[in-house]
């Protein structure tokens, strides 16, 4: 964990009520995929959770939905502005848990995290299929930005809008798609969905509300089947055998 | 600039009287790779019960203006795994004092809790959280009654040799006539105080934020309710406090001790800012030096 000031390089919408920040500053405790950081906002008490979208030697991205004040006050913020931001929180996504073909399944929002998953399975030279939900048309967003990491996109809309009609898991019953690993993240719903319906061994990035978000406030606990666990320190991200739903 | 931090505690001595607050802390060692834990003046461990807790369903957060409700409900893995895992796990990163804090259910879970904390070698301090519901007496908090805060002090004074210090509860009509039954029922320090007991609503959703619906109300917009409560206890007790509420820099410590405590817990500022503790103690030269204060221990209840 550590507590950086980061500079916002750009700051734009990129869907419905949807935003993608990009920061500058040191990214050194970020390590992998499916982490998260808290950021501190002007009068709010406690930081605001938000996963790592996509992170390099000297910027970071982050993509966020205005669901409140706080995310609300950052769709406000330009470039050049400062963000107090803790760093390198949570435990990722287990990238060799993959063999060699991930299914990646993003709901809304839940999407932007997959985007660092997928470029470090690249990176491993393995297969990617990725799959997204969202409610219509005008919150379908990066696409093509897994479509430039060579992986094969599929669509799923509830108004049908766009690509399949439904949820991600009616792609999967639509379309024969080959994999050895699933990694699943968006709204707890979906994920409950998923982890019933989905076969064979995968990983699910859970919400929770936090306070501290770095494991000793306790306020984020859910009981799995090893006992209780803490969502921002001993996840977000969960082996789907291990949630109880 | 040589300015002496240190202070006494029942005769132990604290390099400084910063000291994260229960529950906001967890059981020190989840914070051990991000600071080193030896510049902190104590560590008030999370409240301990007799049997492992899982504790109150999510949300058990809430954001407020200036402050936070938590309902986490005293998630803890029991006295057992306390003094046999976490103080122990501790005591290899970790050298200052150490406080237990314990919760419980009955004067019987108080009794065993305190007698095992009591036992463990690397436990310093002893905190009482008499804030929980007595479930023999229609689930009335201890805490909320001279009377009941009594009977558990000395059922807890009893079995412990160590400092036994009694956390009481801001919940109440008259905070001194409890903290002066604690006293007199043989307590030897007084911690206060614990949260207010509070409520947010989701106005979108038309239900609680929390799903306790209620839940314990911290952060800088209790400092001075908080103060004021040190204050009129200090001034009505012999025994020292530990004052906390809403502290969340150098000058609110300095505040605290000019109200008359011995030591200042800081709490929910912990988790806004996971090193507001190191942060403050190393402020707190700099503010005594401005302040043409050469001890600490010079200004305690000075006001």
């Amino acid at each position: 964990m550590k507590e950086v000031r980061f500079t916002i390089l750009d700051n734009d919408p990129i869907a419905a009520n949807t935003w993608k920040m990009k920061l500058s500053g040191d990214t050194s405790a970020i390590c992998c995929s499916g982490e998260f950081v808290q950021i501190a906002l002007e009068g709010k008490f406690l930081r605001r959770p938000i996963s790592v979208h996509d992170v390099d030697w000297e910027t970071f991205s982050i993509v966020y939905k205005v669901v409140g004040e706080g995310t609300a006050a950052m769709a406000r913020m330009l470039p050049g502005d400062k963000l107090d931001i803790l760093t390198g929180l949570g435990t990722g996504f287990s990238i060799d848990s993959c063999q060699s073909k991930a299914l990646l399944l993003g709901g809304g929002v839940g999407a932007a995290p997959l985007y660092q998953l997928a470029k470090e399975l690249c990176a491993q030279q393995k297969e990617i299929t990725v799959v997204l939900g969202f409610n219509k048309a005008d919150e379908v967003m990066l696409v093509e930005d897994f479509e430039g990491l060579g992986a094969k996109v599929y669509v799923a809309t509830m108004d049908g809008s766009v690509g399949t009609k439904g949820f991600v898991t009616d792609v999967l019953r639509l379309k024969n798609i080959g994999y050895d690993f699933f990694y699943a993240c968006g709204p707890m719903p979906m994920l409950k969905a998923v982890c019933e319906s989905v076969k064979g061994r995968g990983e699910v990035s859970l919400e929770e509300r936090m306070g501290c978000g770095a494991g000793f406030c306790y306020c984020c606990s859910i009981q799995t089947k090893n006992g209780p666990r803490r969502v921002c320190k001993d996840g977000p991200v969960f082996k789907k055998e291990d949630i109880v739903w | 600039m040589v300015k002496d931090l240190s202070v006494s505690l029942c005769g132990i001595r604290l390099q400084n009287p910063v000291i994260p607050a229960s529950g906001t802390f967890g059981f020190g060692l989840e914070l051990a790779d991000s600071f080193d834990l030896d510049v902190l003046g104590a560590i008030s461990l999370k409240g301990t019960t007799l049997e492992p807790r899982y504790g109150n369903p999510t949300p058990r957060v809430a954001e407020c203006t200036e402050g936070m409700i938590n309902s986490v409900g005293l998630q803890n893995p029991g006295i057992d795994v306390l003094v046999s895992e976490k103080v122990p796990a501790l005591r290899k990163v970790y050298s200052q004092p150490v406080i237990a804090n314990i919760s419980g259910f009955s004067l019987d879970e108080y009794r065993i809790c305190c007698a095992k904390a009591d036992a463990c070698e690397g436990i310093d301090i002893i905190e009482v959280n008499i804030s929980c519901p007595n479930v023999h007496n229609g689930g009335m908090a201890f805490g909320t009654s001279a009377e009941s805060a009594a009977d558990v002090t000395r059922t807890v004074k009893a079995v412990c040799r160590k400092p036994v210090f009694i956390k009481l509860s801001p919940n109440v009509t008259d905070i001194v006539a409890i903290a002066r039954a604690c006293e007199d029922a043989g307590a030897d320090g007084l911690t206060l105080v614990n949260t207010f007991l509070g409520m947010r609503i989701d106005i979108a959703r038309r239900k609680p934020v929390i799903a306790n619906k209620m839940g314990g109300f911290s952060g800088r917009a209790i400092f001075p309710v908080a103060l004021r409560m040190v204050y009129q206890v200090a001034h009505a007790c012999k025994v020292p406090v530990m004052g906390c509420g809403g502290v969340a820099s150098a000058r609110d410590v300095i505040e605290m001790m000019m109200a008359g405590a011995t030591a200042v817990q800081v709490g929910a500022e912990n988790l806004r800012n996971p090193f507001a503790c190191p942060e403050i103690i190393a402020e707190l030269p700099y503010v005594m030096d401005e302040l043409h204060i050469d001890s600490l221990k010079d200004i305690i209840g000075t006001v």
